[in-house]
């Protein structure tokens, strides 16, 4: 077994600003730990990638810097999560979740868009701000739209419920939804695996895009996908942070014997 | 090369078949015992009570004459009650159902209350017109009004829409409630934005359900002091002068339909028997006609509703 790196370790392998960064992070639900000790650098405006087996915590991971866990009882942070440039822990219990939740927005596994209309589901991140002049939802919800390419698509039909769409044009609509209010890092948790190929394309194609704007986190089981739409990439292995490396470099010379063999697919 | 098992299988699904026929065949006849028990039951009422269905019936005072006679007040009296009741369960019962759903912690007093709630709904319902004519009417000297019975029976259906709301909450995936949550939602936006908007399906529906329940409800009403013998109606709601104007209607004496019909069945004539009857059709059309309401609104509010 592997020693966790230390923080240097795997900040070093970061020269660009840092948006967010975890600092011997541990998570658990109730008795059980799911997270030890990770390390894991977020670098700005860039797409950082969480691979590895299935039941390993990447989710855990992502869900934990939207605080999601404090939806449920049971569930403890430990360590830190540094969010930059005011560098505070966002997992502190100091830190009110809904501040962190409404600069850290997310996109789900499947695509859960309310059944309401399309123009419901874009605005609801504003709405929950006290926004209500329409001219500034409506601007806003068209900003979002376009930058989820979806806009040509919906734009006669604004007012029809959201779940006549196909199941692309809904985690697009999710992806505008999390758009809308201006988030500083966005978290996709398996966004495509519910999607056909052409879907996938798409919403990978739409990944590169934001990046130019927002930073991104992204659970995937993929490892194509993470070498496609990253720039660095997380291999997690049993609650630990195996690797972190630039993807050009994780994917063509892993420094860890437990990478190779799941980059050759040789396990997970 | 073995022989083809063919021939054995047939044999063994053939046996197997036969239970899929016994079992049916028993479904069948249990459901049907039902339905046509019910069936015989109305068909009866509406032969003996059809021909005093006119509008002079809807429209009449009770009266000694039984050819005379009519259920207007006892109509109004229904109607009224059951105005109260809504008024006294929504409320109550959404508020408590949210509560439990989504704000109590997980522990042993919210367990106890939940299972207290569930054993309500079996209290019968002559219990709860005890305590009414204890409460109600002696110690908040309520009287025998509109008031008292229309909370009685929102108390008595109060489980019903709790369990009801708390099914239509508990319906709404997870992922819903995290999209909002996940946008910066407090929990109040949730429930009030996503929640009961999602569940109001399932509230109208437990809503009307007890309400329906609570329309056919004659001991707890008896109970609290109704009057058997009513030849004047309460006063026409929100009309009268404030401050106690507008709701003197509530504490009015009143019938209801159900004691209406069981003052009538206890008299010897049997021209009486006869009005018994066709008030009984109008309670149960009344209860069907609601029960129809709550399913075309459920199916209408989940034609919108998808995940």
């Amino acid at each position: 077994m592997n020693q966790p790196k230390t923080l240097d370790d795997n900040a070093a392998m970061v020269t660009e600003t840092l948006k967010a960064e975890t600092r011997k992070f541990n998570f658990f639900y109730g008795d059980n730990q799911a997270l030890k000790n990770v390390d894991l650098p977020v670098a700005e405006r860039r797409v950082t990638a969480l691979i590895g087996p299935s039941g390993c915590g990447k989710s855990t991971l992502l869900r934990s810097f939207n605080r999601m866990h404090d939806l449920y009882p049971g569930n403890r942070y430990e360590g830190e999560i540094r969010l930059y440039p005011d560098d505070v822990n966002l997992v502190s219990p100091e830190v009110d979740p809904i501040e962190i939740r409404m600069r850290i927005s997310m996109v789900f596994q499947k695509p859960n868009p309310f059944p309401k209309t399309i123009f419901e589901n874009v605005a609801y991140g504003l709405m929950v701000r006290g926004e209500k002049r329409r001219s500034v939802l409506e601007e806003k919800v068209e900003e979002a739209l376009r930058g989820a390419a979806l806009w040509e698509e919906v734009k006669d039909r604004l007012d029809d419920l959201a779940f006549n769409l196909s199941g692309g044009q809904q985690q697009r609509l999710c992806i505008a939804r999390a758009l809308a209010s201006d988030p500083e890092i966005i978290l996709f948790d398996e966004p495509t695996s519910a999607l056909d190929p052409i879907a996938t394309a798409s919403i990978e194609e739409l990944i590169a895009e934001i990046k130019e704007k927002v930073t991104i986190l992204i659970v995937t089981h993929n490892m194509q996908q993470a070498a496609r739409i990253s720039d660095y990439t997380a291999f997690m292995y049993l609650g630990e942070l195996v690797e972190f490396g630039r993807t050009d470099e994780l994917f063509v010379r892993p420094r860890k014997k437990q990478t190779e063999d799941y980059i050759t697919g040789r396990f997970g | 090369m073995a022989e083809t098992q063919g021939p054995r299988l047939r044999t063994i699904i053939a046996r197997n078949h036969r239970w899929d026929l016994i079992i049916g065949t028993i479904g069948l006849l249990a459901t049907t015992v039902g339905v046509l028990v019910l069936m015989l039951l109305f068909v009866d009422l509406v032969i003996d009570g059809w021909q005093r269905l006119t509008p002079d019936f809807f429209l009449n005072f009770p009266s000694r004459r039984p050819e005379e006679a009519g259920i207007l007040s006892a109509w109004v009296g229904s109607a009224l009650v059951m105005v109260v009741t809504a008024f006294t369960a929504v409320p109550l019962g959404v508020a408590a159902a949210i509560y439990l759903e989504e704000y109590a912690p997980k522990n042993w007093i919210t367990e106890l209350i939940e299972i207290n709630v569930t054993n309500l709904a079996a209290v019968p319902s002559i219990i709860y017109g005890l305590l009414a004519l204890g409460l109600f009417v002696y110690i908040l000297g309520l009287g025998h009004s509109i008031l008292t019975a229309g909370l009685t029976l929102g108390l008595m259906i109060l489980p019903i829409v709790i369990v009801a709301t708390r099914e239509a909450l508990r319906a709404i995936p997870v992922a819903i409630r995290e999209a909002a949550y996940a946008l910066g939602a407090t929990r109040w936006q949730v429930v009030s934005d996503h929640l009961v908007p999602y569940a109001s399906g399932g509230i109208y529906t437990g809503v009307i359900i007890g309400l329906s329940r609570a329309i056919g409800e004659t001991a707890p009403v008896i109970t609290i002091g109704a009057l058997t013998f009513i030849a004047f109606l309460p006063p026409i709601p929100f009309t009268g002068d404030p401050p106690a104007g507008p709701f003197d209607w509530l504490f009015s004496p009143f019938t209801v339909l159900p004691i209406q019909m069981f003052n009538w069945l206890s008299r010897p004539q049997t021209a009486f028997h006869v009005n018994a009857a066709a008030t009984g059709i109008v309670i149960i059309v009344a209860t069907l006609l609601m029960n129809g309401i709550a399913i075309w609104l459920r199916s209408r509010i989940r034609s919108k509703l998808k995940w």
